[in-house]
């Protein structure tokens, strides 16, 4: 009951927000919000992975196209198949389903690329799985630059938008990704991850299916990443593979790590500050990410457990402090 | 047959050139388990310092143009380079293993330097804002703002970003952003051997590395510095407690395997004249698979990784579409990493429980 | 405690430096004194000179048109942003042209694929967008508020096929193009579908990308279908190096292009390597005609250097642009885009302008060929 309050309040609470935010802020911090909005959904899922499973995973990058990608191709080439099998709807509900259909579309095809990367994590470890994930990452975003019926190197445009509500629909899926992760966390699922990442031996040791759960952690993240990137294709209705490279799949550690990682609520600040940075830093030109790169080394040497502190890390010296 | 002969010799040419990098990133690693990010861009600094040292009126007019100037530049932005890791070293990776002081007043005072440059535009503006920072970065440290021992290897990797971050945006401000000419300091010539075309430049990259690969591979097993490294890299505590000054040796890691970055940016701009602040991303993402794909923190594996990664790539380019060749390094990496997980020359990983 | 205060002093500094910057950014255009144009272009990056040269040509049409007393009695204020070059960043550098600096009307970009991911944003937003130099037809389909002052690629490819295979009298040609710039790709097709129209074959079609430095695979696979000659239609970075690695594979070919070879910067990486090619261009410095020598005279001036074609188009779409703004007697996007459509005979630095029913100027190109590092006029070739 509480759950179904909460939501219903949530859904007309974004709606409002919605229609006054345009005229609040301008369209320029508009779009900084809905950005800093999909950041969250990428950087929370992520931290599933990283800071949660404790699997060192920096090709995040790769599931965010993979979303992006197939949810613009499905509206793009399927709009008026779509279209036809919804007519009965006006035209706004027939955009609706088109978009939460190419949602559903990403995040499956995204999920399917979360289980691809999760199968060879079992067999390595820490720099090596790394290596590996950013090439996944990278190999995706080449596969990319090749399809020419997705525009390839030069990029995707006619997109349809579907939409004006943006703020309404990142939000949302922002509440539904920080949600599903927080009570994933603080169920047996969640135990298990955390015990993968405290010391994976001893969980097996324990009759922790570590195979099962890391894989688990592998495709929930990616589904998660496909979401965002379905959104931020409808969003800026352009897709260039330069938007996902691993430079990108950097941002997104530095928004976990500087927010704390392991924690939910670390990598929401996290994401909001990186956002917020580098926008705001634009008209600073090159001093924009000189400034950025300086303040980020010194928060990691002053800070290193992040913003929020931490629920623990990947530790070679200690033995993991018992998570809350 | 003559072209399969032709992308042979591109790809050895391509492939040390990626070999040189890898060295540099494999002895980083090997000593420390760190995967430095910034070496590329080292490697970067090191072409542009040989870039403004050949460029410059004085040293043209001494020295003329020979194999022995061109020597000279590099050995010259060798040590250059290796002042920059050295720094790099001290002031990013070394406050998270010991109380360092005055890495506030560094930072703070480039940083001031840089905002100097953005609102004055004039070398006073920067000197003056250097001096701003360094000045609020002494009285921090005496407020008690002190470096927190690094636990994990996370938090030094996102320092090696924000370190890469920076040199490359760095270099865009201090060497702007368009691309330069590096000059023809060596003299060019080509070599062909009926229908193949060798020219000079390539020869002399693959020799070069070849050489420096043995001089690495000596310095590291016959010399009392060379024993010191492998110490610390198998334990830093244990190669602490035989005596070992672990902080210089570190430094003295760091400043060989720069020089080695800038030794393969002169080389590499020999054969790519093109040089500009961003040109070590690519090549050093490659180089860093390489050396995983030789197997990290082994010497020659570096080399052998590069070349061949090289190969593979100028193969792919040729068969297929130069659009693939970035994706080749990392499906030639995650292949062999699939049937040989610590890489083609690695030592078996120990798992121990 | 210390903890607490550390992270609250990191929050206070944070919040300083962000709301430094945002008032340090200039305050959005009073409307009643300025007319607020806004630029954007690659200012840095490799294709940097085309940024610059563009942004000088509109800076000459500035300072002209505010000396001679603004438009409709204001002078007139030009916002430039830098895209670095890259197409993401040209889409997100003028939506916040539009959305935050509120610009009535939009100069750029010279790089295709910038123009084709920026022109949406002006189009949703009813702003009008002139591109100076961006030739692929893709730019002006993606709505009525984009408009271009150059002609178009399929013209291009046409032009350079037709100087191939009547004057050159080549029959064997291979391509190299740029797979990730909508231009080189465009040119490319439209080069293949004229030159095979008049007779000729291509033997060889490879591809780059940018930024690539090693170009030597591609062209050893070129050199074994002996070509006469070379057509790569991209841009002058590239094509530097290009020049440079087909000599020293001993292949003695001409070199065909586009105007994306126009660049000072083009044979200083190219050098000797690039003499006796040839590429197609908007217009040559040493046209004749009293706009053109007028424009040189004060660019020289101002900058010290010969201008180069872009700076001519940037100097155009300005002038185009305030004179549309001075017809339509408003800054309403709406009535300056109905008075560009109108533009008729406008006389330009690089030639008469006029706009036709799909937005684009049909114009003459002349082919130019480098000799000794610099560009010599061959020929002009005109729209058919």
């Amino acid at each position: 009951m509480r759950k179904a309050i909460f939501w219903i309040a949530a859904v007309l609470i974004l709606a409002g927000l919605q229609t006054q935010l345009v005229g609040w802020i301008g369209a320029y911090y508009y779009k900084i919000v809905i950005l800093a909005g999909i950041n969250i959904i990428l950087a929370v899922s992520l931290n599933l992975i990283n800071g949660i499973t404790g699997q060192f995973s920096i090709g995040h990058a790769g599931f965010y196209a993979i979303g992006a990608y197939t949810s613009a191709s499905l509206v793009h080439y399927g709009e008026s198949a779509i279209r036809g099998t919804v007519a009965f709807l006006p035209r706004f509900g027939q955009d609706t389903v088109l978009l939460l259909l190419g949602i559903l579309v990403a995040a499956i095809a995204a999920g399917l690329a979360g289980v691809a990367v999760g199968i060879p994590s079992l067999r390595l470890r820490g720099d090596y799985l790394a290596i590996v994930t950013l090439g996944f990452g990278e190999i995706i975003r080449v596969l990319i630059l090749n399809i020419d019926a997705i525009g390839g190197a030069r990029g995707f445009s006619d997109i349809p938008p579907l939409s004006n509500f943006f703020f309404f629909w990142v939000f949302l899926f922002v509440l539904m990704t920080v949600g599903t992760i927080h009570n994933l966390v603080n169920s047996s699922y969640g135990r298990a991850f955390i015990s993968i990442r405290d010391d994976e031996i001893a969980a097996e040791a324990m009759g922790v299916d570590t195979t099962r759960f890391k894989v688990l952690s592998f495709v929930i993240s990616s589904m998660f990443a496909g979401i965002g990137g379905s959104l931020f294709g409808h969003y800026t209705a352009y897709l260039n593979p330069n938007s996902f490279t691993f430079v990108t799949s950097f941002y997104l550690i530095i928004m976990i790590v500087v927010g704390g990682l392991g924690s939910i609520g670390g990598s929401i600040l996290g994401a909001i500050l990186v956002t917020v940075i580098l926008e705001a830093f634009r008209s600073l030109s090159e001093f924009r990410l000189v400034g950025f790169s300086i303040l980020l080394v010194l928060v990691m040497i002053y800070r290193p457990q992040g913003l929020m502190g931490s629920r623990g890390m990947f530790k070679f010296k200690r033995r993991a402090a018992v998570a809350k | 047959m003559i072209t399969f002969l032709q992308q042979l010799i591109n790809g050895i040419s391509q492939g040390s050139a990626y070999a040189l990098i890898a060295l540099g990133y494999t002895m980083v690693y090997g000593v420390l388990r760190l995967i430095n990010f910034a070496h590329s861009d080292v490697y970067m600094f090191g072409a542009f310092m040989g870039y403004y040292i050949a460029n410059n009126r004085t040293f043209q007019a001494r020295m003329g143009t020979s194999l022995f100037s061109a020597m000279v530049v590099m050995l010259l932005a060798m040590v250059l380079s290796a002042g920059l890791g050295i720094i790099i070293e001290r002031f990013a990776y070394r406050p998270g293993r010991t109380k360092t002081r005055f890495t506030l007043a560094f930072w703070l005072g480039v940083l001031g330097a840089a905002f100097g440059d953005l609102l004055g535009h004039s070398f006073a503006a920067v000197v003056g804002g250097a001096l701003a920072g360094i000045a609020v970065g002494v009285v921090g440290e005496l407020a008690g703002f002190r470096p927190v021992q690094q636990d994990t290897r996370l938090g030094l990797l996102i320092i090696a970003i924000g370190v890469s971050l920076f040199l490359e945006n760095g270099g865009q401000l201090v060497f702007g952003a368009d691309p330069k000419l590096f000059p023809e300091i060596l003299p060019s010539k080509s070599l062909n051997i009926g229908p193949l075309n060798l020219d000079s430049p390539k020869l002399i990259v693959l020799g070069v590395s070849i050489v420096l690969m043995i001089l690495l591979n000596v310095v590291v097993n016959y010399t009392k510095t060379g024993k010191a490294m492998r110490a610390v890299s198998f334990n830093v505590d244990a190669a602490k407690l035989m005596g070992i000054n672990t902080d210089r040796i570190i430094a003295a890691t760091f400043a060989m395997g720069s020089a080695l970055a800038a030794a393969g940016g002169i080389l590499v701009s020999l054969l790519y004249p093109k040089i500009e602040p961003l040109m070590g991303v690519n090549p050093g993402l490659k180089a860093f698979v390489a050396a995983v794909l030789g197997g990290i923190g082994n010497i020659p594996g570096a080399m052998v990784g590069g070349l061949v990664l090289g190969m593979a790539e100028v193969m792919a380019v040729w068969l297929g579409s130069s659009t693939y060749r970035d994706a080749i390094a990392f499906v030639v990496l995650i292949l062999i990493l699939l049937f040989k997980p610590e890489g083609i020359m690695g030592k078996g990983l120990v798992e121990k429980v | 405690m210390k903890h607490t205060i550390r992270f609250v002093l990191l929050a206070l500094c944070s919040v300083l430096v962000l709301a430094a910057c945002n008032g340090g950014t200039p305050e959005t255009a009073t409307p009643a004194t300025e007319i607020v144009i806004g630029e954007y272009g690659s200012l840095t990056g490799s294709t940097a000179t085309f940024g610059i040269s563009t942004k000088n040509g509109i800076d000459i049409a500035v300072d002209e048109i505010n000396k001679a007393g603004g438009i409709l009695g204001k002078k007139v204020r030009v916002i430039v942003e830098d895209d670095q070059g890259k197409a993401e960043e040209a889409q997100t550098v003028v939506t916040k042209l539009i959305t935050k600096d509120k610009v009535v009307a939009l100069l750029g970009e010279v790089a295709s694929s910038n123009s084709i991911a920026a022109a949406p944003v002006a189009q949703q937003n009813m702003i009008p967008m002139i591109s100076p130099s961006s030739t692929n037809p893709e730019v002006t389909r993606k709505g009525d508020y984009i408009f271009r002052v150059c002609f178009l690629d399929p013209f291009q490819g046409y032009v350079m096929a037709t100087f191939a295979s009547k004057t050159l009298k080549l029959t064997k040609v291979a391509v190299f193009r740029e797979i990730s710039s909508d231009y080189s790709v465009g040119l490319a097709n439209a080069f293949i579908e004229n030159f095979k129209k008049m007779g000729g074959s291509i033997v060889a079609d490879e591809s780059y990308n940018k930024g690539d430095t090693d170009f030597n695979a591609q062209l050893t696979s070129i050199k074994a279908k002996a070509p006469q000659a070379i057509f790569v239609p991209g841009y002058y970075t590239e094509v530097g190096l290009i020049a440079r690695q087909t000599k020293k594979q001993g292949l003695n070919v001409p070199l065909l292009g586009g105007d994306g070879w126009d660049s000072p910067k083009l044979t200083e990486v190219g050098g000797k390597d690039l003499d006796g090619s040839f590429f197609s261009n908007h217009y040559a410095v040493e046209d004749p005609s009293p706009a053109a020598q007028k424009f040189l005279a004060a660019y020289k001036e101002r900058f010290s250097t010969v201008p180069d074609a872009l700076g001519g188009l940037g100097y155009d779409s300005a002038m185009v642009l305030f004179d549309a703004i001075k017809r339509a007697g408003s800054t309403e996007g709406m009535k300056i885009r109905d008075a560009i459509a109108q533009t008729k005979g406008f006389g330009g630095v690089t030639g008469t302008i006029t706009l036709n029913a799909e937005r684009n100027a049909d114009k003459p190109a002349v082919v130019l060929e480098i000799k000794e590092g610099k560009f010599i006029f061959r020929e002009t070739i005109s729209p058919q």
